[in-house]
């Protein structure tokens, strides 16, 4: 595997992953849409059928040893998740289906418990849906409003707006930490600033923001965090919730169930404390330990590695897909993580996908559940490549060369 | 490999930048809108009926090319046809497209200029965008009041 020390050896690190090996349409895969799912190394697919070959067995409720193996796995994960983003408590990292769970279950629990009418949550005009729609159904219970601060033309939030619209009556500000349609890196440091300054607490969709850099919810100060394994390389169908633990103490049950309690009857149910109070049913036993192991693999590398080179294809990309006049970047923002949205003049992106797959090039076209910041830039869809750590140079030349394809046959 | 010329026939080209009957129709007696929530093509067809009959249908539309393409030359194939001959046409296209199994070559004559769009079998992700004005097409003519998705 990758080693942290030396120089960043991207060919050893794509040997990690199996998939990467593949060809689709009798060509090399480029793999250009990590933004949507990352591919796994070796070290997460062995830990998943390690799992199931050596310590599987159900978690927290068996005295026999399997029992005890995968709860230790599955708590060692937590662990993991834990020291990932330096949060204080591991009991402070709650395991989710994804980010979309984890922004659902502090809507819901946290919003009812401590909405009102005429209460404020803000949010920005470029989240992706997941973190839209929880807070929509639960301000209209509450009779909460929804206020929106903008983007520039670039893509980089209005902090001047922010600044006006966090007041007394906001109650959350939830903003993604690095936008999934744009690649902006929000100034988060400065949104949790202000939104304590006004008694408001934050939440931050890290989906983007934790597989291209070191994320510290301690230094942050931030009051949830979530983040969803398989776009860290891990499984799908598990993530993290990270919350506060003052926070998570006094907030009501999310889904009730088995694990989640201390006792049950039918005249009285008490809850089991952190986490387990919000993990009700079994959970993602292996995706859990899948995790773990994405973690880890990521870390072995170094976030900071990861960045610099990441930093580096980002702006061959930039510049390559630049120079070609047909080409309208969309979000060009300063401070951007490893994603870049264009669209072609005269060809949507629909063609545009359709036609790099046949080369052999996946990139995402379509409105990245991200309808708001597309009718901001007066857009349907646009075509997006999201990098990661295993991504080259030489896959930019492909999707280059690719989109000349697409002039060939659009071309009058 | 498949070749991309299949799906990006010339003529499918001509009509996605000319696209025949586009604009609204001032005086109509029907109309829908088709979405496809997935890529967010959007298209919406008004048709004047008279005497179980399509005198006139136009459309407008924010698509990809194969899902404008579909929607001009569905205008240009029932404009002036029965009702019934608009949704029969619908149904052999719609059978065909989504069909696994081989065409005849009656059957592609059967199709007239659609025949030009059967390349979109070979890209199943974009049989919707083909689809796509024809269902608006049929929920105008059902009278169904709003939006119809391809989901
Ligand atoms: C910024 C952002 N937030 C939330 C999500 C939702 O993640 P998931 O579908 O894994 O819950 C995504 C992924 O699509 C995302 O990019």
């Amino acid at each position: 595997m990758a080693s942290a020390n030396g120089a960043y050896d991207v060919d050893a690190i794509r040997r990690d992953f199996p998939i990467l090996g593949e060809t689709v349409y009798d060509r090399p895969l480029v793999y250009l849409d990590n933004g949507a799912s990352a591919q796994k190394p070796r070290a997460v697919i062995d830990s998943l059928s390690r799992v199931y070959e050596t310590e599987y067995a159900n978690v927290h409720r068996g005295v026999h040893y399997m029992s005890q193996k995968a709860t230790e796995a599955m708590e060692g994960a937590r662990e993991k998740a834990r020291a990932f983003i330096n949060a204080e408590h591991a009991h402070e990292a709650i395991f989710v289906r994804g980010a979309t769970e984890g922004i659902n279950l502090v809507a819901s629990s946290w919003g009812r418990a401590n909405l009102e009418a005429g209460d404020e949550i803000v949010l920005s005009v470029m989240e992706h849906h997941s973190n839209i729609v929880p807070w929509q159904i639960v301000a209209e219970q509450a009779g909460a409003a929804i206020r929106v601060v903008p983007i520039d033309d670039d893509g980089v939030l209005d902090m001047d707006a922010l600044e006006s619209l966090v007041g007394p009556r906001t109650r959350m500000v939830a903003v993604t930490h690095v936008s999934n349609a744009l690649g902006t890196v929000v100034p988060v440091e400065d949104v949790i600033r202000i939104a304590h300054r006004n008694g408001a607490l934050v939440l931050l969709d890290g989906c983007q923001a934790v597989p291209h850099m070191a994320v510290d919810v301690r230094a942050l100060d931030v009051d949830f965090y979530v983040y969803s394994g398989h776009k860290l390389y891990g499984p799908s169908g598990i993530g993290i919730l990270y919350g506060k633990e003052s926070l998570l103490k006094a907030m009501p049950p999310y889904q009730g169930g088995g694990e989640m309690i201390e006792s049950v009857t039918f005249e009285k149910t008490t809850y089991a404390g952190l986490p387990f109070k919000f993990e009700a049913g079994t959970p993602h036993i292996a995706g859990a330990i899948g995790l773990g192991a994405a973690i880890d693999y990521v870390s072995a590398i170094g976030l900071d590695r990861i960045g610099a080179h990441e930093s580096d294809i980002l702006e061959y990309a930039t510049a390559r897909l630049g120079a070609l006049n047909s080409v309208r970047l969309i979000g060009t923002a300063p401070e951007k993580a490893a994603i870049v949205s264009f669209n072609l003049e005269d060809v949507h992106p629909h063609d545009v996908g359709t036609i790099l797959d046949r080369e052999g090039v996946a990139v995402r076209t379509g409105h990245h559940c991200a309808q708001p910041v597309m009718d901001r830039f007066d857009v349907a869809a646009t075509v997006r490549a999201s990098f990661g750590l295993y991504n080259t140079r030489r896959e930019v030349d492909a999707l280059v060369d690719a989109l000349g394809r697409v002039q060939e046959i659009f071309g009058r | 490999m498949i070749d991309l010329r299949s799906l990006y026939q010339d003529v499918i080209l001509d009509h996605s930048r000319n696209p025949r009957n586009s604009g609204a129709l001032e005086l109509h007696s029907h109309e829908a809108n088709g979405n496809n929530p997935l890529c967010g093509d959007k298209v919406r067809v008004y048709m004047q009926v008279g005497n179980g009959k399509i005198d006139d249908i136009r459309f407008e539309a924010k698509g990809c090319a194969i899902s404008v393409a579909s929607a001009s030359m569905m205008t240009e194939l029932i404009k002036g046809v029965e009702i019934g001959e608009a949704r029969a046409a619908f149904a052999r296209f719609h059978e065909i497209v989504t069909r696994k199994g081989d065409i005849s070559d009656e059957e592609l004559e059967a199709l007239d200029k659609l025949a030009a769009l059967i390349g979109v079998r070979e890209f199943p992700m974009r049989i919707k965008c083909a689809t796509l004005p024809w269902h608006a097409m049929t929920a105008a003519l059902d009278g169904v009041d709003g939006d119809v998705t391809t989901e």
